[in-house]
């Protein structure tokens, strides 16, 4: 009897150390497939490179979708990932020392966007060192291959690129070399966004912000030391620069995924401020409409009209939203028509003004894209006018170049993406690497795209804190933020478990942080 | 005796939910090893709860029976979709006391006090279903003073009114976005609130054909308990938000209902020493449709469960070896309540298996110590919660989860 009590005492404490077992561990089917993770390297610009808010921040860094992939890349083999340092940016403020602004932030009390307040830690110290995340904010396709890119002494000459110099091993060293002495076996390249992206974020315009920048497919240069830094790339020479970039990268049997350059109509930098964002309202209500009619639309639309642009300008409308005016650099310039019509009514020297000033101005159209940073301009009073009575950006003097991407500029743009991701999956198809088109996914974006969760996704740019968890797109409007990095890198798993037969885990986008909202700036 | 008895009533009744949704079948421990069969057995002081018409034929003039478990619940949770992984290991203290008198031959009076409904359940705070649950406790407490009526040689009815309290103190985070989170840690509410009372009933009926067989049938009512006027407080609120209305340390009203149960049962003496039961419990779980929290600040919660009605199916048998010791065992097959698409991780239970055993040892004719024991057997199981939104778009949370639950348990019985 004893005996019994004993054993069922016994039964007792054997199951008090009773854990539950899953049949499988979590991990238990994760695999690389055909794919090697041990040495992984990125290259590319500031979207490898995990810019977001305008500027790369220690924290930002960290949601990098190369640090992303890396982060599954672990569970299946994968080596160490380093990325360049940021432990001088003791506040997570971002920016560069006497270069560039902090991060955006918005904030609460004003609700707006504005750069998180502090002065930028992080200097152009050296750090000479490869580290297996070589993306650098800024660059083009050409410039990974360019010597010298990292030399501080070329900043002034503009050769060389900050980012690039605070960790280039020697100030000759290029950043594909750099990224070879780490021997990948898996790599990621995404560059080539800048080749157009460039022209596009300064509305086809120069470093002046009126001078046309140049499209090199139209002039046909491929000597990219002649490029001004808006110009868009020649095609012919990113081809030839990407397949050598290839080359170099799969030279020692590495694998790896390239990625497509997104379209600018994807991204909310080119799709938040309308191009007729005028309401009556904003203008000053009817009377003053009537009075802007009266002075300056009504006669410049005579002018036009009668020399066979009717709808260049029409009269602003009293009861719906008007289109901002803008200068087109392809317009036909009509600052002599003008000039001529007005020296009766207004004298020669204003007459004159008028003509310089609306020489080749007309309406913003459907078709045109009017950049983020534009919207703090519209409405404000430009000083480079002659007179007060014309000096309003975009109602009464035309806003400048950079800021409007016409429809002209816009296919300069789409023609150069298209040809560039047509080489990229060319060139990929020949090594037989991963392609992950992320012109399509972000395209996807536009009308929304829904994720495995079910969570649906758009390209909007933030627009108040009830919806914020739906945002992927940091406040600079191109970069995403650490969510949109969430999602790119699992597009990019995606894609390698379909073409290596890898099987790695994701990410959830609804546990990342989207927009830094503080309370007080 | 005394103090005994005050302890035990002062013991966190909170206990791990099994049995079907957040119902703890732990209400005797001579029942409990026979596979918690009992609307057909009259064995002791515990018949006040199974059957409470069972009380008219207890032998004793006196019965009482007092005990109590440990319950330990570990569930494991894992999703290699996103590796993820967590685990909870929750300990819960149901216990019993029961007290039968026998006023003269056709009347019997009895109090009980048991816990029929508790979940304790807690996860790592901030864990990737933070936003459905990080900690749980609720804990009801039923006291039932009850009589039961002998009609004739064959039959009896019993029942009497149940007086409930209870508890509920329940923290999740408010979103899975790291937005609404201060200092790494998710912004949380945390509902509080005690001494909620409802009332209830229980009745039942006993048919003894034979010396051998009894039949007997049990009807306890639902009782909602409503919480009103708990405390709401929040927690990791960042800067930014600290202002906004919604977020305030308020108070809160919400509803849960303890669901009606029905058991019919028959028990069988196969011998004078040996005794086999079945019972077949129907707890009506529909009535747990959603919990809905409606917070002063403004804020309602609603939380979809969508309950279905559930049975169990109970075997047991009991062997009086001599006069010193009687030996128990039991099965049961256990359905859950909760159904596909809303496998919430705040009751993780899917269907189980339950096996028990246990013995009395009788120091003597007055006074004996039972003792019992239960294992609840879970397959793996993967299921989700699809009810949740956030920013309009419904995010669903599952992956495989694995529980074990097993429960020693100790008691005393004395009567005269």
């Amino acid at each position: 009897m004893k005996n019994k009590f004993i054993y069922l005492a016994i039964i007792a404490v054997g199951f008090a150390s009773c854990e539950p077992e899953f049949d499988n561990a979590v991990d238990a089917n994760y695999s690389s497939g055909e794919a090697d993770f041990t040495s992984y390297v990125a290259i590319g610009n500031s979207l490898t490179a995990g810019y977001m808010d305008g500027t790369v921040s220690r924290v930002g860094q960290t949601y990098s979708f190369p640090n992303l992939l890396a982060q599954q890349f672990a569970l299946v083999g994968g080596g160490a990932f380093t990325q360049p340092s940021y432990a001088d940016d003791v506040n997570n403020l971002g920016g560069i020392q006497g270069l560039t602004g902090t991060r955006l932030v918005i904030n609460a009390s004003v609700g707006g966007v504005q750069p998180i307040a502090g002065s930028p830690t992080i200097t152009l110290a050296p750090q000479a060192m490869a580290y297996n995340n070589m993306g650098v904010p800024g660059a083009k396709s050409f410039h990974l291959r360019l010597p010298g890119y990292g030399n501080p002494a070329g900043l002034a000459l503009g050769q060389a690129n900050p980012y690039f110099v605070r960790h280039a091993t020697t100030t000759t060293a290029t950043v594909i070399g750099d990224a070879m002495t780490k021997n990948p076996t898996f790599f990621t390249n995404w560059i080539g966004a800048n080749d157009v992206l460039s022209y596009a974020t300064s509305g086809g315009a120069k470093a002046d912000g009126m001078t046309p920048a140049v499209d090199h497919n139209a002039t046909g240069f491929i000597n990219p030391l002649a490029y001004g830094g808006n110009d868009i790339t020649n095609s012919n020479l990113f081809e030839d620069t990407y397949t050598n970039l290839i080359n170099t990268l799969t030279n020692g049997g590495a694998k790896g995924v390239v990625c497509t350059i997104p379209s600018v109509t994807s991204i909310p930098y080119f799709t938040t401020v309308p191009y007729a964002p005028l309401s009556p309202t904003a203008l000053g209500g009817a009377t003053n409409i009537a009075t802007l009619n009266a002075q300056l639309y009504g006669p410049l639309d005579a002018i036009f009209t009668a020399y066979g642009e009717p709808n260049r300008i029409n009269p602003l409308s009293a009861t719906s939203a008007n289109p901002i005016l803008i200068y087109d650099a392809d317009a036909t310039d009509r600052s002599a028509q003008i000039t001529g019509a007005l020296s009766g009514t207004l004298g020669v020297p204003t007459a004159t003004a008028f003509g310089m000033v609306f020489g080749k101005a007309r309406q913003a159209t459907a078709a045109d894209l009017v950049v983020l940073p534009a919207s703090s301009v519209i409405g404000s009073p430009n000083t480079s006018s002659p007179s007060t009575s014309i000096n309003i950006n975009g109602v009464t003097y035309p806003m400048a170049n950079k800021w409007v991407l016409t429809a002209n500029e816009k296919a300069k743009v789409a023609a150069a993406t298209a040809s560039y991701n047509a080489s990229i999956r060319s060139i990929a198809a020949t090594k037989n690497l991963a392609v992950a088109d992320m012109n399509a996914i972000m395209n996807q974006l536009v009308s929304g795209l829904q994720i495995e969760t079910g969570q649906i996704y758009t390209a909007n740019y933030f627009s108040g804190s009830t919806t914020e968890g739906l945002v992927l797109f940091s406040l600079d409007g191109v970069h995403p933020n650490a969510r949109g990095y969430a999602v790119i890198t699992n597009e990019i798993i995606k894609v390698i478990n379909q073409h290596y037969h890898s099987n790695l885990p994701l990410h959830n986008p609804s546990y990342f942080p989207g927009i830094n909202i503080v309370p007080s700036n | 005796m005394r103090k005994l008895l005050s302890l035990t009533l002062l013991a966190l009744a909170g206990s791990t939910a099994f049995a079907g949704g957040y119902r703890v079948s732990i209400q005797g421990q001579k029942q409990l090893a026979m596979g918690h069969t009992g609307v057909a057995i009259v064995n002791s002081a515990e018949v006040a709860f199974f059957n409470p018409a069972g009380m008219a034929y207890l032998d004793k003039k006196f019965n009482l029976s007092v005990g109590g478990n440990a319950l330990f619940a570990n569930t494991k949770f894992q999703n290699s979709q996103y590796n993820w992984e967590a685990s909870s290991e929750n300990l819960g203290t149901p216990f019993s006391v029961y007290a039968t008198y026998k006023l003269n031959n056709w009347l019997t009076a009895g109090l009980a006090i048991y816990t029929p409904y508790g979940s304790s359940v807690e996860w790592d705070q901030d864990w990737q279903g933070a936003h459905l649950v990080n900690n749980i406790n609720l804990q009801a407490i039923f006291v039932q003073p009850t009589i039961s009526i002998r009609v004739g040689e064959h039959f009896s009815v019993g029942g009497g009114p149940i007086y409930a309290t209870g508890s509920i103190n329940f923290n999740k985070n408010l979103a899975t976005n790291p937005l609404l989170s201060d200092n790494g840690s998710g912004s949380d509410v945390t509902l509080d609130a005690k001494g909620i009372t409802a009332w209830g009933y229980t009745a039942g009926f006993m048919f003894n054909p034979s010396k051998k067989v009894r039949l007997g049938f049990n009807y306890r009512s639902e009782i909602t308990m409503e919480a009103r006027d708990g405390d709401a407080t929040y927690a990791d609120v960042p800067a930014f938000a600290a202002v906004n209305p919604a977020l305030q340390n308020s108070t809160f009203n919400a509803d849960l209902p303890l669901p009606a149960e029905v058991t019919t049962g028959i028990s069988y003496q196969v011998t004078n020493k040996w005794l086999v039961a079945f019972d077949y419990n129907y707890a009506l779980w529909s009535a747990y449709k959603e919990l809905k929290v409606e917070i002063a600040n403004g804020t309602t919660s609603i939380n979809a469960r969508n309950y279905q009605n559930a049975s169990t199916y109970r075997f047991g048998t009991q062997y009086k070896a001599n006069d010193k010791f009687t030996f128990r065992a039991g099965w049961y097959f256990d359905e859950s309540p909760v159904q596909d698409g809303y496998f919430a991780p705040e009751t993780p239970r899917n269907d189980s298996t339950g096996y028990t055993g246990g013995l009395t040892y009788q120091v003597n004719s007055k006074f004996g110590i039972d003792f019992s024991f239960l294992y609840l057997h879970f397959d793996e199981i993967e299921n989700s919660y699809d009810h949740y939104s956030e920013n309009g778009n419904v995010l669903p949370f599952g992956g495989t989860y694995k529980s074990s639950v097993f429960s020693p348990g100790i008691g005393i019985t004395y009567g005269f």
